[in-house]
């Protein structure tokens, strides 16, 4: 039926949400208590929750909370354990700050962090609040947090405009978006109006002034209804993920993305922030983009810090961003939409002032160039918060480009070098004047102009056309040597050929910047080209660590350095650096691991830090980490690098797990080919040796039972040689199999199975040794099925009744008995006969190594020490002791499982 | 007895090994073929109507499991294996290929005669039927009646119990291996689960041996499988 396959769920819709429940299985949950403004009541509802889950039996730890001296919500604290804070030192004082470590290894089922929006003291792991919370989250967590409407990232400026006070301490709306559970804390705006003049507000004395304009009543009901409405939009997406969930038909558009552009403005920031809640209510991704043109690279390096800072927000916001180089801004939007299948572009008005009539706006621009292509205005606000100087993103200070001074004269250069061409070609020019025609000495400055243009670019070919027709009027124009003009046709000239020039200044200027940008390109794809060629050549994990060395200091220009993990996952540098330009912090750097983020320089976490650590995540596993350390910082800030930088990343992990792989492969061959040897070597010297020994054996026998009989001591001759020959048999056996089990290649036959059988055929094996004893044989019958490898466990018994037959007198008692020890089924094999030596306990285990020195009795030691290897390789353990009465007693243990359920059946009559 | 004497075929090639095997053989009244290859042991076995193979398993001509197929396909004639390999699979993979029995090197002239007898007198068994009373030590189990008594004592089976008891007794003194009695007790479903003829042969040694840690009749052959031994000479 047509209708049942509309309704079918997408198949990559249902395993999208299979993985996201997978995701959310291992995290913990986050409960945002969300309200309208301080004094609402949010973390004495966070509390109130809390307590009453733990009276649930629910492990609650406060991590921090702020009660604000209020004795109402103090009051609720009660009986739930409390983190201590951390203290940190912070300008000579100490602030008490949330302890996220301590937290992480407390561990409890649920935390209780107040203050979402909390700024985290310089030094600490994570700049933001939230970002601990991400890690507790992480760590699999619950937390319960608080926010206020104002902290909401996208939403700050909204709140700014209407209560004049503008927070700097904010939170993604990611982090909100993503909490599990919103929790709205509201009261209606005279309650809480009430609650202020009531005093039971915490109002800080240092901002007494600034609240006092923030608690007015109308302020209070547009936070109200921003708050409202902002977890009303968040219940529609709670609304969209259950349809998903339950498989309602599908509410996603394709093609709903966002697409707004980052300019120099100031109302960038706005836009960006326009943008964000406009995708929010569509529900769309959404991106953002920078276009750089040659005007904007001129910028200095304070504004285009500016405007990677807002790139950054809108990342923050959750865009993705791009950082294009183009001179034609309408066109590069334009082309990036259309390849990411935009359908709605959001763009900041233009300022109103035009300089000419014919001059488009950009809006319009957009228009023309893609008529399919929804346009969004987003307004501009001038003055009021203008002078709210957008925050930087990062909450901590960057320092500033440390090239500007360098640049600065490098320019003076440029236009030094323009006057020195005109000067020149004047001087040339001169003695032409009287053969030439002066229009071809205006062609002899024209083409300086367009020289001065290609080789110093567009400020400098506009100095060389002035100065060239200044010069060309005072010298060449008559009357010469002097400004005056006499013919007015030259003011045409002069016209054109500053016009002229200006324009060959401009075209070359940009054809110089696309030539730029495209040797930018190239370098980019050259060098991914070049890493992957060496990469891709590498056999051995040095070869990696080099190459990856040479190839990131040479594209980023930044000293870089790979750490791998060893066995235990502990990270060690592997690069060899003599220099100190690089110094790793491997803390970071195994956080950086362990997480599977990046850390460090530009990062979340620990931004404070000089270097960047990038984990190096391959398809299995993270192979390492790789730190890098840009001589010019700001490099690693555009996001066209850090994606450069990430693919590195990418592809010199590839390349361990590939080396990696090679080395198991290696290995695997090797080990393959050695244990086919070995066996074959095993069982030719099995065969060579055993054929000799069965015919000594079988024609000493024969001469038993020839007949007529043999005299007596031929007989006994006879069973001596078979005697001695079956010994060296079980020698040869023991030298076999301790070759098999010290090789570590032998397979052990592990079945579940009874002690008492496993005793019967050893007893059965070695009933001609123990003819001249006294054997007392204990095993339970309710002895439960042990898993092991009864050829192995029945030579472990053979040798330790061997060995007690062996090192006691005739008529002696061996006892042999099995019994539950805690998890482990024990055995013994105990004699009453002289007994170990005292000191040489262990000892007796060695190879070679028997109980006395001299060799009164026959046998290479090396009964017990197989006996050894072989219980270990069941994960048992043997020990050797004397008995208190006197004589030694041998215990092995044998770890006990869950034997398999055999199928019962009835117990009933035969047949 | 007045009877034809037994044929016996010997495939062996170690030279001294097939002499003190004939010397024994021929001293119990066997005729006895020597061979030292696989195909020649096969084409004796097709023409002298033996009684009794005897296989090397470690021939340099080929390998004795092909020689156990293609024998099996034809003929039911008793073999023993001598084995001088390291590992038991092989054990199991001949008894289980058709072999009747095995001795593991170095054996000596008792042991071989003593599992000669046994294959022979299964041989003459099979031929005459079981007789309804079977004894082994003081067990005496009445097959038709279906009664098992130890001493004056009537015993009482479960259905497996008597089942394995009654494989046990109808392929006495040979080896079966785990996978064998798993096949004929519990049906072909179940011969991945060895654990369960090690809890039951447990329980019919517990009902039926005098110490079931030092069994004299129900015998373990460790890794392979079990064994009923009548009597404790044997």
């Amino acid at each position: 039926m047509p209708t049942s396959s509309e309704h079918r769920p997408d198949p990559d819709l249902l395993l999208a949400k299979v993985k996201r429940q997978e995701a959310d299985a291992q995290r913990g949950k986050l409960r945002i208590y969300f309200g309208s403004s301080a004094g609402v009541g949010k973390t004495y509802a966070m509390l109130a929750a809390a307590r009453k889950l733990k009276a649930e039996g629910r492990d609650v730890v406060i991590g921090v909370i702020e009660t604000h001296g209020r004795s109402e919500t103090a009051a609720l604290l009660g009986d739930v354990e409390i983190l201590p804070p951390k203290a940190m030192p912070y300008r000579g004082k100490d602030l008490s700050e949330f302890d996220l470590d301590a937290a992480l290894l407390r561990h409890p089922a649920l935390i209780l962090v107040d203050e979402l929006a909390h700024s985290n003291v310089q030094g600490a792991r994570h700049p933001k609040r939230w970002q601990d919370v991400e890690e507790l989250l992480a760590a699999g967590i619950d937390v319960f947090s608080t926010l206020n409407v104002q902290h909401l990232e996208s939403l700050n400026d909204v709140v700014g405009g209407i209560t004049n006070v503008r927070v700097w301490e904010t939170v993604p709306d990611t982090v909100f978006d993503d909490a599990d559970e919103v929790v709205l804390v509201d009261i209606p705006a005279e309650e809480l109006l009430q609650r202020l003049r009531a005093g039971k507000v915490y109002v800080p004395l240092q901002a007494e002034r600034a609240a006092d304009n923030f608690f007015r009543k109308g302020n209070l009901m547009a936070l109200r209804e921003l708050a409202l409405r902002r977890t009303a939009e968040r219940v529609e997406g709670d609304v969209q993920a259950y349809r998903v969930d339950k498989s309602i038909g599908s509410v996603w558009k394709t093609a709903n993305a966002l697409l707004t552009c980052v300019g120099p403005d100031a109302g960038a920031e706005r836009v960006v922030r326009g943008a964000a809640r406009l995708a929010g209510q569509l529900n769309a991704e959404w991106h953002a983009i920078y276009v750089e043109t040659p005007a904007l690279q001129r910028l200095p390096a304070a504004r285009r810090e500016k405007i990677l800072a807002t790139l950054t927000l809108a990342k923050d916001l959750g865009a993705t961003t791009a950082v294009i180089a183009d001179s034609d801004v309408a066109m590069s939007v334009v082309v990036y939409a259309r390849s990411h299948n935009l359908s709605k572009l959001v763009i900041g008005r233009d300022p109103s002032r035009r300089l000419w009539p014919w001059q488009r706006s950009s809006g319009q621009k957009l228009a023309l160039l893609a008529p399919d292509i929804d346009l969004i205005e987003i307004g501009r606000t001038d003055g009021a918060m203008q002078n709210v100087d957008a925050r930087n993103s990062s909450p901590w200070p960057m320092q500033p480009g440390a090239e500007s001074a360098d640049r600065r004269r490098m320019k003076r250069l440029r236009y030094l070098w323009a006057a020195l061409s005109c000067i020149a070609v004047t001087l040339v020019s001169m003695p032409l004047a009287a053969h030439f025609d002066r229009s071809n000495i205006v062609a002899i400055y024209i083409l300086t102009v367009v020289l001065v243009a290609v080789r110093f670019g567009r400020g400098a070919a506009a100095l060389a056309a002035v100065l060239s027709v200044c010069a060309f009027d005072f010298f060449f124009v008559p009357p010469r040597f002097s400004f005056a003009v006499s013919d007015v046709q030259y003011i045409l000239t002069f016209c054109i050929m500053l016009a002229v020039g200006l324009i060959t200044g401009q075209l070359t200027a940009g054809l110089r910047f696309q030539a730029r940008v495209a040797a930018h390109r190239e370098e980019r794809a050259g060098s991914l080209y070049e890493i992957a060629r060496d990469l891709s050549g590498a056999v051995q994990i040095d070869q990696v660590v080099r190459i990856s060395d040479q190839s990131i200091e040479r594209t980023f220009r930044a000293a870089a350095a790979l750490l791998l993990p060893d066995e235990d996952g502990q990270l060690s540098m592997r690069s060899e650096r003599a220099d100190t330009a690089l110094v790793v912090e491997i803390g970071i750097a195994q956080w950086a691991f362990d997480k599977g983020q990046p850390a460090g320089f530009g990062t979340d976490t620990l931004p404070g830090s000089e270097v960047l650590y990038i984990p190096l995540r391959a398809p299995t596993l993270a192979r390492g980490v790789l730190a890098v350390k840009a001589h010019n910082r700001r490099l690693l800030r555009i996001p066209e690098q850090r994606q450069l930088l990430d693919t590195f990343a990418a592809l010199i992990a590839i390349a361990l797990e590939r080396v990696h792989y090679v080395e198991v492969a290696q290995d695997a061959l090797v080990s393959m080919e050695s244990e086919r040897l070995r066996n074959s070597l095993l069982a030719a010297l099995s065969h060579d040796l055993r054929t000799p020994l069965t015919v000594l054996v079988g024609l000493a026998e024969s001469l038993t039972l020839t007949k007529p009989p043999l005299s007596a001591a031929q007989i006994e001759s006879a069973e001596a040689i078979q005697d001695e020959a079956r010994r060296m048999s079980t020698l040869v056996s023991n030298l076999l199999d301790m070759a098999r089990i010290e090789s570590g290649e032998v397979k052990l036959n592990l079945q579940w199975q009874p002690l008492e059988e496993v005793v019967g055929s050893a007893l059965n094996a070695a009933r001609a040794m123990l003819k001249q004893h006294v054997l007392d044989v204990s095993v339970p019958r309710d002895l439960p099925l042990v898993r092991f490898d009864a050829l192995l466990i029945e030579r472990v018994l053979v040798n330790l009744l061997e060995n007690a037959s062996k090192y006691t007198p005739p008529g002696s008692k061996i006892t042999l008995a099995g019994q539950i020890a805690g998890d482990s089924l024990s055995v013994s094999v105990a004699d009453d006969g002289p007994g170990l030596t005292v000191g040489h306990e262990e000892a007796v285990f060695q190879k070679f190594t028997r109980g006395e020195r001299e060799p009164a009795t026959p046998g290479v030691g090396l009964g017990l020490a197989i006996c050894r290897a072989i219980v270990e390789s069941h994960h048992g353990k043997i020990v050797a002791t004397n008995r208190p009465g006197g004589g030694a007693q041998f215990v092995f243990t044998l770890p006990l499982g869950q034997p398999p359920a055999a199928a019962e059946e009835a117990e009933t009559a035969n047949g | 007895m007045g009877e034809p004497q037994p044929v016996a075929i010997l495939v062996e090639d170690e030279r001294q090994i097939r002499r003190f095997v004939r010397t024994a053989l021929e001293a119990e009244g066997w005729i006895v073929h020597e061979t030292d290859t696989l195909r020649q042991g096969l084409i004796d076995a097709g023409t002298r109507k033996p009684e009794l193979i005897i296989l090397d398993l470690g021939l340099p001509d080929g390998d004795g499991m092909e020689f156990l197929r293609d024998l099996r396909g034809w003929s039911n004639v008793p073999v023993i294996v001598l084995s001088a390999r390291v590992g038991e699979a092989d054990k199991i993979e001949a008894l289980d290929a058709g072999a009747d029995d095995y001795l593991t090197k170095p054996f000596g002239v008792g042991e071989l005669l003593a599992r000669v007898r046994a294959a022979s007198r299964r041989r003459r068994d099979t031929g005459m039927g079981l007789g309804s009373v079977f004894e082994f030590g003081d067990v005496k189990v009445d097959l038709s009646l279906r009664t098992v008594h130890k001493g004056s004592v009537a015993i009482h089976l479960t259905p497996i119990e008597y089942r394995m008891l009654n494989l046990l007794i109808a392929n006495c003194g040979k080896v079966l291996t785990h996978r064998q009695i798993l096949r004929e007790v519990w049906g072909p479903s179940h011969t991945e689960d060895g654990h369960y003829v090690r809890v039951y042969m447990g329980h019919l040694r517990q009902k039926l041996e005098n110490d079931p840690a030092q069994p004299k009749h129900i015998l373990t052959e460790t890794a392979v499988g079990y064994r009923l031994v009548q009597s404790a000479t044997d």
